[in-house]
């Protein structure tokens, strides 16, 4: 069972969970460096932009670089729109009510969604030349899993160069350093936070995308699991910060991947089980993350 | 007059729950006795998210634990040599009575807490939100993978239908009375002490991880106490029936009622029960298309929660208790809250 | 140019400040000297728009300062130096500096501040790739002034900028201090430091538990037996 083919497919197949988890923990940790917000809606935004994705397929039959290129945009509105009316009134309250304001929003989109189009599942389809296989030294893969790391690598290159590169990424930075210490250096911080939010929404549309592509399902609770674990990964990478994000995605994705590829089938059902616990044991021995080195306890 | 006060509470809660046993049809029975349980769950919820400050969406995963445990250990032997033929000779003998099934649930409920808390617990209070979500996961999927004790996705069924609306509100009195009493007690203002100004707390000599950490156990038993109720309420139980939904449904009770005012989560409690059954209805028999409106009612929930944070965030109660609002002084001076050091106006 | 009218600030319920009125002239130094906890760091952090205050006005060049966004008081030229340094220890020094000048859109005028505030304080040249958590208290001291610079202030509010910093620094900073009026920036100036900001400044306020107990031209308040009992030591 062990074959060398058989590894090199897990690893592809971690490689594409982990640029997807990449995806949307960073998103989580652009919003909590900060404002401190643990998004619960955020798995959410994965959903709305696999329901669309699939819209622009097969409603707009439109092509499939335009079912990713509107969730993002879409969504990534989406998200300003829901800070501006949601979260910026409760900025100085106690840091749960946003909390429990993204549990809210949350429930709303996904008994908006369920009210709507159903609790059903909807099949994703995907265009032939992206389901079509391919094989490499014996290791068979769909186009997809390129498309799927591909992106993710991109996009996570391109805001890595946005983030150190531009004003506007520095002042994102300064944000999660110092938000009232910002605004003394004459940046508007609610022009900070709502390009935060577009980014962090964008992203996950994204994921999400690519999550129904990679599945080929979409229901209205797609995307609340690996929104959760993908705070698992935040956190193991060090919450609040970007390249830790990715890190602890790609982790994430590995440690999952293997963990039900090489245990018997009795064991691997515990899988969603085993990343909870690898978040308690990450939380209990090094509670900052890998490469997150301040926030130590509590603030 | 005040001192009898509590007693006579007593009495008249169940005495109408006798009544109620008594005259009322199945179905008024069961709302009647699902209040209870969401009473337990909400003042239970509010200890650790309104009282210590720590916001726990664990509630799920603590009913569940109660609930199993209360359904492994009362159900007949004979039920589970069919059901469940792989269970441990101790387990598989197991017949006991409901009140100690339950106790034994708790005791287990309160464990795991207390497993879970030491690490979690030792970072900011939201840490634990994700935390506990975390663990009502892993919950669910042992009982969906544990096919030999919890018979996995096809669940229990086939309970002994013990919960009545008296051992509904039986236990429901026992929950408000003792957090009633934690929350008056030194251990309930260190813990308030502790959710204002941990640091202050910490000075004044307040231990204030094993506060938070007892607050959180002891949430964690009434909320596994509440599964036991209602498993022996619905009778069959499957590792779905304690999803993120209750928790999200039971930590509206607590805003809405008033984080950190127990009859505020009471109050919470019974409107959050009556409106969604009210709503249920409505789901079925409004439908747009020939759909029916599913979800409709969980809508209207996540709305009332949003509008609360937006224009009262302090829920219907805020911090006061129903005696200080109806019978002024007498409840006013125990009203357990101190001077809330209010943020600065920011910017 | 500025114009501060019975400002009264909360925190919560604490009242910090009691009705505080000041002026100060365009190329002033204006220094506010008190002990700890008189309400110096709060009124500074009033004027930028940290907090607001309950009641009362701040005028500034005729511009209504009280309700104005933070971020926009620092492009009418009110730049707030905060105590404590508060560099963001994980951007570059010319990354602080960077973010400092963002707002503003004349690329030429930056690069001439740049190079002011790098004559100014050599060793941020050197630095200028290094993250600012690196520094040492007075460099970092010398990045939060370079990059309060950075935002072109017409009034600079300096809160404690030789606090905790060896005596040669603080020679530094009081230095530039006085190179700054040169250039004909205004300068309101907190100190603990009561006798080297007497010594800087035109006029000075004393402060006291929320109230301004005195004011008047420095020399005089650096006379006056009541002030330097209570903040010269003797
Ligand atoms: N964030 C805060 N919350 C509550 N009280 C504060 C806060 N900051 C300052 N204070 C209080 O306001 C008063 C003035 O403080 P501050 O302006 O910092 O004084 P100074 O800068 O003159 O030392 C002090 O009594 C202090 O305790
Ligand atoms: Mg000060």
């Amino acid at each position: 069972m062990l074959t060398p083919a058989y590894i090199a497919q897990q690893f592809i197949n971690a490689l594409n969970m982990g640029s997807i988890y990449a995806l949307v923990a960073i998103g989580l940790t652009v919003v909590y460096g900060i404002l401190r917000l643990i998004n619960f809606a955020h798995g959410d935004m994965m959903t709305l932009g696999a329901y669309l994705g699939l819209a622009v397929l097969t409603a707009l039959a439109l092509p499939a670089w335009a079912a990713l290129l509107i969730p993002m945009l879409v969504v990534g509105a989406l998200g300003v729109l829901i800070e501006r009316l949601a979260y910026r009134p409760l900025r100085g309250a106690p840091e749960v009510a946003m909390l429990i304001t993204s549990l809210a929003i949350s429930s709303l989109i996904q008994n908006g969604a369920t009210m709507t189009l159903t609790a059903q599942p909807r099949p994703v389809r995907l265009p032939a030349e992206l389901t079509q296989r391919v094989d490499v030294l014996g290791v068979n893969f769909a186009v997809m899993d390129v498309v799927i790391v591909g992106l993710a690598v991109a996009l996570m290159i391109a805001l890595t160069l946005f983030v150190q590169r531009t004003t506007l990424g520095i002042a994102m930075r300064a944000c999660s350093e110092n938000v009232r210490v910002t605004q003394l250096m004459g940046v508007d911080v609610n022009r900070v936070i709502a390009v935060a939010f577009a980014i962090s929404a964008g992203l996950a549309a994204v994921a999400g995308v690519l999550w129904s592509g990679k599945f080929g399902l979409v229901d209205p609770f797609t995307g609340f699991v690996p929104g959760l674990k993908a705070f698992v990964a935040a956190v193991i990478g060090g919450i609040g910060n970007i390249p830790g994000a990715m890190l602890g995605g790609y982790l994430l994705g590995f440690a999952e991947v293997f963990f039900v590829a090489f245990t018997p089938p009795e064991v691997s059902g515990y899988r969603d089980a085993f990343v909870f616990v690898l978040l308690l044991v990450v939380l209990l021995v090094r509670p900052t993350g890998l490469l997150g080195a301040r926030e130590v306890n509590r603030a | 007059m005040k001192r009898f006060a509590p007693l006579m509470l007593i009495v008249v809660v169940m005495g109408l729950a006798g009544l109620a046993q008594s005259a009322l049809n199945d179905y008024y029975q069961r709302v009647l006795s699902v209040i209870a349980i969401n009473i337990i769950l909400a003042v239970s919820l509010n200890l650790t998210n309104g009282y210590s400050g720590d916001f726990s969406l664990g509630h799920a995963a603590f009913m569940a634990i109660g609930a199993y445990a209360s359904a492994i250990l009362t159900l007949p032997a004979r039920a589970k040599a069919v059901a469940m033929p792989d269970l441990p000779p101790w387990l598989a003998q197991a017949e006991l009575p409901f009140i100690v099934a339950a106790l034994v649930g708790a005791g287990l409920a309160a464990l795991v807490a207390f497993l879970v808390g030491i690490p979690v617990l030792r970072l900011r209070g939201h840490y634990l939100a994700v935390a506990t979500l975390g663990l009502m996961v892993i919950v669910q999927v042992v009982a969906l993978n544990w096919q030999p004790v919890t018979r996995g996705a096809r669940g229990i069924s086939g309970l002994p239908p013990f919960t009545t609306p008296l051992w509904a509100y039986g236990w429901m009195l026992v929950a408000v009375a003792v957090i009633w009493r934690i929350v008056h007690s030194p251990l309930g203002r260190a813990m308030m002490a502790v959710r204002e100004d941990e640091l202050a707390a910490a000075c004044r000599g307040v231990s204030v991880f094993r506060t938070r950490l007892l607050a959180f156990v002891c949430g964690a038993l009434f909320a596994s106490i509440a599964g036991a109720l209602w498993a022996h309420l619905i009778t069959a139980i499957t590792p779905s029936s304690f999803s993120f939904l209750i928790t999200f449904n039971v930590v509206a009770m607590v805003v809405i009622g008033g984080a950190g005012s127990i009859s505020g989560s009471v109050i919470g409690a019974v409107l959050m029960t009556l409106l969604p059954e009210l709503l249920r209805r409505v789901e079925t028999t409004l439908a747009i298309g020939g759909q029916p409106l599913y979800g409709l009612s969980q809508i209207v929930i996540a709305l009332m929660m949003l509008a609360v944070m937006l224009f009262r965030p302090q829920g219907l109660m805020g911090r006061r208790e129903l005696p200080d609002v109806l019978g002024g002084r007498v409840g006013a001076q125990r009203a357990p809250s101190p001077a809330p050091a209010e943020a600065a106006g920011e910017a | 140019m500025l114009s501060v009218q019975d400002l009264h600030v909360y925190y919560g319920r604490i009242h910090a400040l009691k009705g505080i009125s000041l002026q100060v002239s365009a190329g002033e130094i204006v220094a506010l000297i008190g002990s700890n906890g008189a309400g110096k760091t709060t009124t500074l952090t009033t004027l930028s728009g940290l907090l607001r205050p309950r009641e009362g006005r701040i005028l500034f060049e005729g511009h209504d300062l009280t309700h104005l966004p933070a971020h926009q008081i620092v492009r009418l030229g009110v730049v707030h130096c905060p105590e404590g340094r508060q560099v963001f220890a994980r951007l570059s020094v010319i990354e602080n500096l960077r973010l400092a000048a963002a707002h503003r859109a004349d690329r030429d005028g930056v690069a001439r501040d740049l190079e002011r505030v790098y004559a100014l304080f050599p060793i941020l040249a050197e630095r200028r790739g290094q993250y600012a958590g690196t520094l040492s208290g007075g460099e970092q001291q010398m990045l939060a002034i370079g990059r309060a610079l950075m935002s072109r202030p017409r009034l600079l509010l300096l809160d404690e900028p030789s606090l905790g910093l060896a005596p040669m620094v603080v020679e530094t900073i009081f230095r530039v201090i006085e190179a700054l009026r040169r250039d004909g920036v205004t300068i309101l100036l907190v100190e603990q430091n009561a006798y080297q900001a007497l010594r800087l400044a035109d006029r000075a306020y004393v402060m006291e538990t929320g109230y301004i107990k005195a004011s008047g031209p420095a020399r005089a308040l650096a006379d006056d037996p009541a002030v330097k009992a209570a903040y010269l030591g003797g």
